[in-house]
């Protein structure tokens, strides 16, 4: 018996390490390329040098050439900053609208408060695929094309993150704002020195989840944000790959870069993340 | 308490409700203005426009051509190849990434050293996004230079075409994007097991039932609703392919890995064919909607058992 589980703990530990490596070897194969030149890179792809960094002294140039060579043939640095712009202002004003709505939707008593609902579950099912076109020649004729208006406005109000607040709010003891309205508070009050204080949690889900999505927008950013003055990291990156001559290092080294935000993110804010997917999984 | 008292409290009471509803609209006008702008009215557009000819560069002289361009879409070849291409991936991806992710959530679970490590490195692939990873992979897949070709020398398989190849293209693709989103559901997965309760297994256990037994009528039932969820998300994401064959293939070799929203966004872009290109992504929303229709069922007759 003994013997037997003994047996099964070394079956499990080598299939997780044989997955590990499945799951990590690109990712280890990106990061280390972005450091060697593209003579290395094709020498050591035989050995298990592939996934191993630079000897001391053995990158001709420097470790950073390539990130060097990267920045200076595509705008990296200015398209990572459209990003930011980008994802950062649809969660600042995206807080506020959608806060403001799951609010009113999981406390006042309104009119057709059912028809609202119905409506903003509903158009939590419509993806932006389906839409994207007739929404590209509204915000053509709107002059929004290649303008921060264009990329951001249109995805503020947002079902999901509606939803997600109107759900925490749901849960929110109610007395604690009965009392605020007594001493006077009105309700706007009441909302910001109130609730929004005691609902970092759910500020922080809804913010990581609207980042994580915008960082990785592709097709939106790629119809509206053609010029490159505007362009994001991710069509950025595209535009890098098509460029001539290809260059291994140099793209290893961009996607690294592009990379680094995320892993920023993950890294410091994990928890939110997977509080507010999980809840989403569970009361969907 | 006079009739005039009680008169009084009720206009009171009025004036504080309908008070309430003007500060509630005045909290959700935002949203609601927004959501109509831009997403209300697209939809109704796009609907309008699927049974025009709408061209872009001649944008006036749109005329109502009823259901033409539905009838157009299931005589093209290129629209049902399209079609055909993501209905294959759906059909692949859709079991497989969720057992992989079942299983890595399985392994994960379990009391081992090195947890967080494991579950990591599972889930670093969704850390890149998925434009990283297509490129990545492209040059992975390189059928010359490439590091795939290379660990397949090695263990004495001959080199293989992978996306230059019509026949590998789309399958090449579908692992990639396993790898990628697999770490993901994988989390999910993890939630709903933490979720069942111990003694379920302790009772199992003494009913002297094997691991096999175990998962099939302990897990499984367990995971019921997390299992939908997914279910739903990764059929759904699977319509949209896009990134991947825009970068790595364009959609090629011959048409292989063409996908519906890809058509879509060539019908209307590149050949301006707005009408046309809306009656497709009609048919792409009822796809999405009879998908989402069909959890919210199967979740309501789950909560009415």
């Amino acid at each position: 018996m003994k013997k037997k589980k003994t047996f099964q703990r070394i079956v499990l530990y080598i299939s997780l390490l044989v997955l590990a490596v499945i799951f990590l070897f690109p990712l280890v194969w990106m990061v280390v390329s972005s450091f060697k030149d593209d003579l290395q890179i094709f020498r050591d792809m035989t050995s298990i040098q592939a996934f191993l960094p630079p000897m001391p002294g053995e990158a001709e140039g420097g470790y950073l050439e390539n990130y060097i060579v990267a920045f200076e043939r595509a705008d990296l640095f200015r398209y990572i900053i459209n990003s930011l712009i980008y994802t950062g202002g649809i969660i600042v004003t995206g807080l506020f609208v959608n806060s403001l709505a799951g609010y009113a939707l999981a406390r006042f008593r309104i009119p057709f408060m059912g028809i609202w609902l119905g409506i903003i579950i509903a158009t939590l099912i419509i993806p932006p695929e389906s839409i994207f076109l007739p929404l590209y020649l509204l915000v053509f004729n709107l002059g929004w094309v290649n303008t921060f208006s264009g990329l951001i406005i249109p995805f503020i109000a947002n079902a999901f993150a509606i939803f997600l607040f109107r759900q925490f709010f749901l849960d929110f003891p109610k007395e604690l704002e009965e009392a605020a309205r007594i001493d006077g508070c009105s309700q706007i009050g009441t909302f910001f020195r109130i609730i929004v204080p005691l609902s970092k949690p759910v500020f922080a889900t809804v913010a990581i989840v609207l980042f994580i999505n915008h960082w990785n927008d592709f097709l939106w950013p790629l119809v509206v944000a053609s010029d490159e003055s505007i362009r994001t990291i991710q069509i950025g990156l595209q535009y890098f790959m098509n460029q001539e001559p290809v260059e291994w290092g140099p793209m290893m080294a961009a996607l690294t870069v592009a990379t680094i935000p995320m892993l920023f993110v993950f890294g410091f804010l994990q928890r939110y993340y997977v509080q507010g997917l999980t809840h989403t999984g569970s009361k969907n | 308490m006079g009739c005039e008292e009680i008169m009084k409290q009720k206009k009171l009471l009025k004036s504080h409700k309908s008070q309430e509803a003007f500060t509630g609209y005045l909290f959700l006008a935002p949203a609601l203005v927004l959501l109509s702008i831009f997403l209300l009215y697209p939809i109704g557009t796009m609907f309008y426009y699927s049974l025009t000819d709408f061209y872009i560069l001649s944008p006036d002289d749109r005329s109502f051509v009823g259901f033409e361009n539905f009838i157009r879409i299931f005589s093209d070849a290129q629209f049902l190849n399209a079609f055909g291409n993501t209905v294959y991936f759906a059909v692949i991806i859709v079991p497989v990434q969720m057992s992989v992710a079942l299983g890595l959530a399985i392994l994960v679970n379990k009391n081992i050293k090195g947890r967080t490590f494991f579950r990591t490195a599972f889930f670093s692939p969704v850390v890149m996004s998925l434009v990283v990873v297509s490129i990545l992979w492209t040059f992975l897949y390189n059928p010359s230079e490439g590091l795939f070709n290379e660990i397949l020398g090695a263990v004495g398989i001959p080199e293989q075409p992978f996306l230059t190849s019509p026949d590998q293209a789309m399958n090449s693709i579908i692992v990639m994007s396993i790898w990628q989103g697999a770490g993901f559901q994988m989390l999910i997965f993890l939630a709903g097991l933490q979720n069942i309760p111990e003694h379920l297994y302790e009772a199992a256990e003494i009913d002297g039932a094997s691991m096999w037994q175990k998962f099939l009528h302990v897990t499984l039932p367990g995971l019921k609703n997390v299992s939908l969820f997914i279910f739903i998300t990764i059929t759904i994401a699977a319509f949209k392919l896009l990134v991947q064959p825009m970068i790595m293939t364009q959609g090629g070799p011959l048409g292989s890995t063409q996908s519906l929203v890809y058509e879509i966004y060539e019908t209307g872009f590149n050949y301006r064919d707005v009408g046309y290109a809306s009656s497709m992504a009609v048919v792409f929303t009822l796809i999405v909607l009879i998908v989402a229709i069909i959890q919210r069922k199967v979740a309501s007759e789950e909560r009415g058992s």
